[in-house]
């Protein structure tokens, strides 16, 4: 190392340390502002019909976002049921059969950069399978989009918490004549539980606030989500993208930004309990 | 002979049952490369007519005219270069000093809390940052930042600033999308400055080291790539991001070299530009969308390769 004054050493030092807490205090104050902000803004068009009435159509005043949380929420629903049980089947297969092996070891390289893709070309991907072969846009296929986002998180999170429990569980249980599949469902699965639902809560807190892969998929729609297979299905997201950018109405705004309110306090409850409930878990 | 009689309970023999369920379990995770595969395959296939069209010229054309049906990928390319740049530029030193004070110099009273603040940053919907910056980060850049950047530091006479503040384009999508991906690349460069062996931290500061000089001697060298990899972490959220960039980019086909103007990025002119798109025009834009495609599977590739390689390191000691 160069020779330099112990003095100046010392300042550089002490001007880092001060520029790091300086940025690090403007990124939290700048989260501070956003959070602020939605809260602020959201909380003025909320009222009890907000929950219950469907959208209205463009220049109608009154009209809520009911049907547009339960499209997300079906939408969210069908996505798990299509990625989690697939996610879930993948890690244990790296965990359990391939952890050594080459092929286990691509699989796992493939679900990192799949984990990387922008979700906007998950949505042109599930447009161009779903949508322009069936000429019309559904919410399945925006549970699909979705599910092909959480498959590789659901996959990586169940790995990491299988492979931290313990050998002698797994000798133990086939000492005693299981099966294997027995053995993890019945004895892996229950010493893993706590991590494993965490990380399938955290996938789906992630999906339910996509955006980019509705667009190209589920759409939206004023209706309620009667035809969650054939027609455009209202979800929360898109609705605020519609409201906030397509609208010269203030009303639309209002109620853009409480939908905002509701969705960013469903997604950060989400993540807030299964940390508090479940302890120290690394994100995905 | 025990487990035989064990094994008498099941109707199917556990060999067979075992092989069944690991097959199973294999294609479930064979799933993660089929559709990676199906991902180029489907939208090499749907770009078909637009690269027959426009061939090479596609992607140095500054051209985007619906109406005439002839579209250049120029516009958009350069937008998501820009915008990333400028993200990345911005979000990886921040990441760096601020991750190097929470786990070396910050009391744990400061650094859990502080840490715990990022996580839930990183999961706010990106649709949250489009709307804070549509309507209040927009008007904030337009009578604050952008002024200043001009008038009092005196960098309009610049060619990539200018002296039209409306608040949107790409220095204020380049910000907004740092603040999206910093809590990101801060994670991992978090536990690349754990991963670090204590001894060599230890040994650099008795030799009478200050906490800058042991990050940038020792940690930087020891975990080189992992700061790599975060760093194509970062860039990979970048580069694909959609909602928030849709909001504040200003959204227009026109290149321009200044920072202050509009523009357009890949994902950006992608969601506006679908739902009207048919014929050549959608292929066009699953053009695009294959261009964003291999941008991202590379960054990812490289990114992944050095994290790898890290934790591969780190295993090994």
């Amino acid at each position: 190392m160069k020779r330099r004054g112990i003095a100046l050493r010392k300042t550089v030092d002490f001007v880092v340390k001060l520029l790091s807490i300086f940025f690090v205090t403007i990124t939290i104050a700048l989260m501070g502002w956003i959070i602020y902000i939605v809260i602020g803004k959201g909380v003025d068009a909320l009222s009890w019909t907000f929950f219950i009435e469907p959208t209205a159509p463009y220049g109608v005043p009154d009209g809520g976002i009911a049907n547009a949380v339960l499209g997300t929420v079906l939408i969210t629903l069908g996505a798990a049921v299509i990625g989690v049980p697939t996610g879930i089947l993948g890690g244990i297969y790296l965990s359990e059969f391939g952890s050594k092996s080459r092929f286990g070891d691509f699989i796992r390289f493939a679900a990192n950069v799949m984990m990387g893709m922008p979700s906007i070309i998950v949505g042109l991907f599930v447009y161009a399978m779903l949508v322009y072969t069936t000429k019309h846009f559904s919410g399945v296929a925006g549970s699909v989009a979705l599910a092909i986002i959480m498959f590789p998180v659901v996959l990586r999170t169940t790995e990491d918490m299988l492979s931290m429990v313990p050998n002698s569980l797994r000798e133990s249980a086939l000492a005693l004549g299981m099966p294997r599949w027995k053995s993890i469902f019945y004895i892996i699965f229950r010493s893993a539980k706590d991590g494993l639902i965490t990380g399938v809560l955290l996938a789906i807190a992630r999906v339910s606030g996509e955006t980019a892969p509705l667009l190209f998929t589920a759409l939206w729609s004023d209706d309620w989500p009667t035809h969650f297979f054939t027609e455009p299905t209202a979800n929360l997201t898109v609705t605020i993208s519609e409201y906030a950018t397509n609208s010269p109405f203030d009303v639309m705004h209002a109620r853009a930004w409480s939908a905002a309110l509701l969705i960013t306090v469903i997604i950060l409850v989400l993540n807030i309990s299964c940390r508090l409930l479940f302890g120290k878990k690394r994100h995905g | 002979m025990k487990s035989e009689l064990i094994s008498r309970k099941y109707l199917i023999p556990p060999e067979l049952s075992d092989r069944v369920f690991k097959i199973i379990t294999a294609i479930a995770a064979f799933v993660v490369i089929a559709l990676m595969v199906a991902f180029f395959v489907q939208l090499v296939w749907y770009s078909m007519p637009s690269i027959r069209q426009f061939g090479f010229k596609f992607i140095i054309s500054t051209e985007w005219d619906p109406v005439k049906n002839v579209f250049g990928a120029l516009p958009s390319i350069v937008g998501t270069l820009i915008t990333t740049s400028i993200a990345v530029a911005i979000a990886v030193p921040i990441s760096f000093i601020a991750a190097m004070f929470l786990v070396e110099s910050a009391p744990p009273c400061i650094q859990i809390p502080v840490s715990y603040a990022l996580d839930l940053l990183a999961a706010i919907p990106s649709i949250i940052f489009g709307m804070w910056g549509l309507f209040v980060f927009v008007p904030f850049m337009q009578d604050y930042i952008q002024p200043f950047l001009a008038e009092t530091l005196h960098l309009k006479s610049l060619p990539v600033f200018g002296d039209v503040y409306n608040g949107f384009g790409f220095l204020t999508a380049g910000l907004i999308l740092a603040l999206m991906i910093l809590p990101f690349i801060c994670a991992v460069m978090r536990d690349v400055f754990k991963m670090v062996p204590a001894v060599l931290k230890e040994s650099a500061f008795g030799a009478g080291a200050t906490s800058w000089e042991v990050s940038m001697g020792i940690t930087m060298k020891y975990g080189a790539r992992g700061m790599l990899g975060a760093v194509f972490l970062g860039l990979g959220r970048a580069v694909g991001e959609t909602m928030a960039v849709l909001f504040i980019i200003g959204n227009s086909q026109n290149l321009s070299y200044s920072l202050f103007s509009g523009g357009t990025t890949i994902a950006a002119t992608l969601a506006n530009n679908f739902a009207e798109a048919d014929g050549i025009f959608m292929s066009s834009l699953f053009e695009l969308g294959l261009i964003l495609l291999a941008m991202s599977f590379c960054i990812q590739i490289v990114g992944q390769l050095w994290l790898n390689r890290v934790s591969r390191k780190m295993g090994e000691r």
